[in-house]
């Protein structure tokens, strides 16, 4: 079955898919049974597979992240909902000094196959924390792999190759795009699907390789776009995976083009930008023509939703950026 | 549980009761002052709604059906006393003597809270469920160690909150260091959309005695009775008696915000049943019975509440958005290489769309 869905349906239908194949996986967070869930992530599983397996927690963030280890350890498959992306460091403790470690720990004897979805970025005209991206506090935690889905028909597959993973996985989501519909291929199996570890290329290019993940894919395969107005043919790639990185799509990309820009809405400095520029310098630096630039939020909190449009990377930030590795 | 174990001082009928353990004359208590105030927060509240609905504002949380429990234990705060709100308490910040354009400015997107704590004796909005208890009681721990004995702490949190282990930690020090504070838990029935039952198995107020200080449980649809219980609460907290813990048994009568929608998760009639027992109306049943008030303060009340909202209105679609560049103000007590080279080239950059525009 084929058909047009928005990114929030899709994971839903990966959900779904989920609690259907496997009767380990249980779902658990705040509001995510009877509401289901504040962006109606969850909505309606509650109804079909019962209160044991799409769990109202207790508003402790710490205590979800926990009994979900222990869930795990006694062999479910939690995945665990946080509400906000702001909302996840009560659990932090839980999630890097315990999620992360315990099969390095136990010498590979246990598997805590985790899945913690955030949604996270900014765009939507919200309050405090609840437009952040927490990414980098995670992806610097080895045992972790990190990912983020940036539409409808890679998050129906990504979320179930996330539950299916034998690690821990933080599944982010990009909450300003829940709404946007794209086609979703249902039937096709998961077996064969992109595996999680893996980029892909968005949109194809020769000049300029553009590498982002989440909300900003779809701003930058916009950038690319109007670049080709401007006779500018920008290869877009969407990370998929931000730990690890799939460096050989990134590296043959930017081995064809010669320049590269990384986009995300997450601060510049410490940002996922850097370790790419790092490892695309190491990787590609006889074929650059430039160096590796970043469009990224600024080194401040995030500020008040009226200034939002000015603290995240839009298209013309985007395509500044594009110009100025030009400029080399 | 028993109704005796609720501290009721007027009961929704609109009767004035006697409680043996927090007595209070009708002389001591400005009851026309509280009806006006909670009027007045309850339009404060309307008003934000639909500017909400008008898209004035991003998002806002209303406080319908806490007026009681807010302007009760707001008003007896003595000046000297701190308040640490959680993110509903548009009634203690009315008390505290912040104006609402403060708070219009927060839900609008302009600020992150933007006044001053130590001025207003109201600390910031927290918005992450739990963590301010915390720093009330550590504040707390600071009176204690100035030896100041007439300032006690009140901090506000939901019964949603009393599940994070940051409250636990809270309860925890204050019980441990005696600290001077009280703990105010305006329990709404609901956490979003998750009843009581799915965060504890206790009446709340009951926690307390596994930490160690009182607790007790008021109605906190009755103005007077959150007045006496806090009063004697911070009297109590000022003595060096310690923390203790008040569960204002409330009920949040609207949305959890402007985003959500309750007819998901609750039933209406639930809604029936709370609105016979409304925080202002039985005052104003009193008020009226006892001959305290006549028409001509009702309508005096209703007016000044009027233009209060045309005040609100005319202040929020005035409100100017801030300037770009501001979002790079008071991260830092000091200069940060980092950030002020990307204020500078934010700067240029937005520049030159400014002299792309003027060639054009
Ligand atoms: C740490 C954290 N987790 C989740 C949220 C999202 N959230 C906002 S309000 C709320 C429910 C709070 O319920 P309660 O404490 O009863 O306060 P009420 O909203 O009823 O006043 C939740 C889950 C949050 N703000 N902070
Ligand atoms: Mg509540």
């Amino acid at each position: 079955m084929t058909g047009k869905l928005t990114l929030s349906r899709a994971i839903n239908e990966g959900l779904r898919r989920a609690l259907e194949s496997d009767d380990k996986v249980m779902i658990m967070g705040e509001d995510v049974g009877k509401l289901g869930g504040v962006f109606r992530v969850t909505d309606g599983l509650q109804k079909d597979f019962g209160e044991h397996r799409v769990v109202d927690t207790p508003l402790a963030e710490s205590g979800i992240v926990g009994t979900a280890i222990g869930l795990a350890l006694r062999g479910y498959r939690p995945v665990c909902e946080i509400q906000f992306d702001g909302f996840v460091f009560p659990a932090t403790d839980q999630i890097v000094s315990q999620l992360a470690k315990m099969r390095y720990r136990s010498r590979g004897a246990v598997s805590l196959p985790v899945t913690i979805r955030i949604p996270f970025g900014g765009g939507i005209g919200a309050v405090e924390h609840h437009s952040e991206s927490p990414e980098m506090f995670f992806a610097h935690t080895a045992g972790l792999r990190v990912v983020a889905c940036s539409d409808a028909a890679e998050a129906f597959t990504m979320i179930q190759l996330a539950i299916e993973s034998e690690d821990p996985v933080i599944f982010l989501e990009p909450k300003r795009r829940y709404w946007d519909k794209a086609e979703v291929d249902t039937a096709t199996p998961l077996s064969g699907a992109l595996p999680l570890d893996k980029a892909r290329v968005v949109v194809p290019g020769d000049d300029v390789t553009l590498l982002s993940y989440g909300p900003l894919v779809r701003t930058c395969a916009e950038a690319a776009v109007a670049a080709r107005e401007d006779g500018r043919s920008v290869e877009v790639i969407d990370l998929r995976t931000l730990s690890p990185l799939d460096m050989p799509t990134i590296a043959e990309s930017v081995d064809k083009t010669g320049r590269c820009v990384v986009a995300h809405e997450a601060p510049v400095f410490g940002g996922l930008g850097g370790e790419i520029a790092a490892r695309v310098t190491e990787a590609c630096f006889y074929n650059l023509e430039a160096p590796v630039l970043r469009v990224g939020g600024f080194a401040t909190p995030y500020p008040p939703s009226r200034l939002e449009d000015h603290y995240l990377p839009d298209l013309d930030r985007i395509l500044d950026g594009v110009d100025r590795t030009f400029e080399f | 549980m028993t109704d005796s174990e609720l501290i009721q001082l007027l009961t929704p009928e609109g009767e004035r009761l006697a409680h043996p353990m927090y007595p209070l004359d009708d002389s001591e208590v400005d009851l026309k002052g509280l009806y006006r105030d909670m009027t007045l927060v309850r339009r404060v509240d309307t008003e934000a709604i639909s500017l909400q609905r008008q898209g004035e504002l991003g998002i806002w949380a209303s406080l319908l059906g806490q007026e009681a429990a807010q302007i009760g234990s707001g008003r007896a705060l003595a000046p000297a006393d701190m308040a640490f709100p959680s993110y509903r308490e548009h009634g203690v910040a009315w008390c505290r003597g912040l104006e609402p354009e403060k708070l219009i400015e927060l839900f609008r997107g302009v600020s992150h809270s933007g006044w001053d704590p130590a001025e207003r004796k109201f600390h910031l909005y927290t918005i992450v469920i739990g963590d301010q208890t915390l720093h009330a009681t550590g504040y707390a721990m600071g009176i204690q160690r100035d030896g100041a004995d007439d300032e006690a702490v009140i901090v506000y949190f939901g019964d949603g909150a009393t599940s994070q282990g940051d409250v636990s930690e809270a309860f925890n020090f204050a019980s441990v260091f005696n600290a001077p504070v009280v703990f105010f838990c305006q329990n709404n029935q609901w956490a979003i959309s998750e009843s009581n039952e799915r965060q504890t198995r206790v009446p709340l107020y009951q926690r307390a005695s596994g930490f160690g200080f009182p607790g007790v449980r008021v109605d906190g649809n009755d103005v007077l009775a959150c007045y006496a219980v806090t009063r004697q609460a911070l009297r109590a907290a000022r003595e060096g008696q310690g923390p203790s813990l008040i569960e204002a048994f409330t009920y949040r009568m609207g949305a959890h915000t402007t985003t959500d929608d309750p007819t998901r998760y609750r039933i209406a009639s639930e809604l029936e049943t709370w609105k016979l027992k409304d925080p202002i109306e039985r005052v104003r049943v009193y008020l009226a019975r006892s001959g305290q008030a006549d028409s001509g303060f009702f309508e005096k009340i209703s007016a000044e509440a009027d233009e209060l909202g045309a005040r609100i209105r005319e202040a929020c679609r005035a409100m100017p958005d801030p300037a770009p560049l501001s979002l790079f103000d008071h991260v830092y007590a000091g200069s940060h290489a980092i950030l002020d080279a990307e204020r500078e080239r934010f700067a240029a950059y937005l520049d030159s769309f400014e002299s792309e525009g003027a060639s054009r």
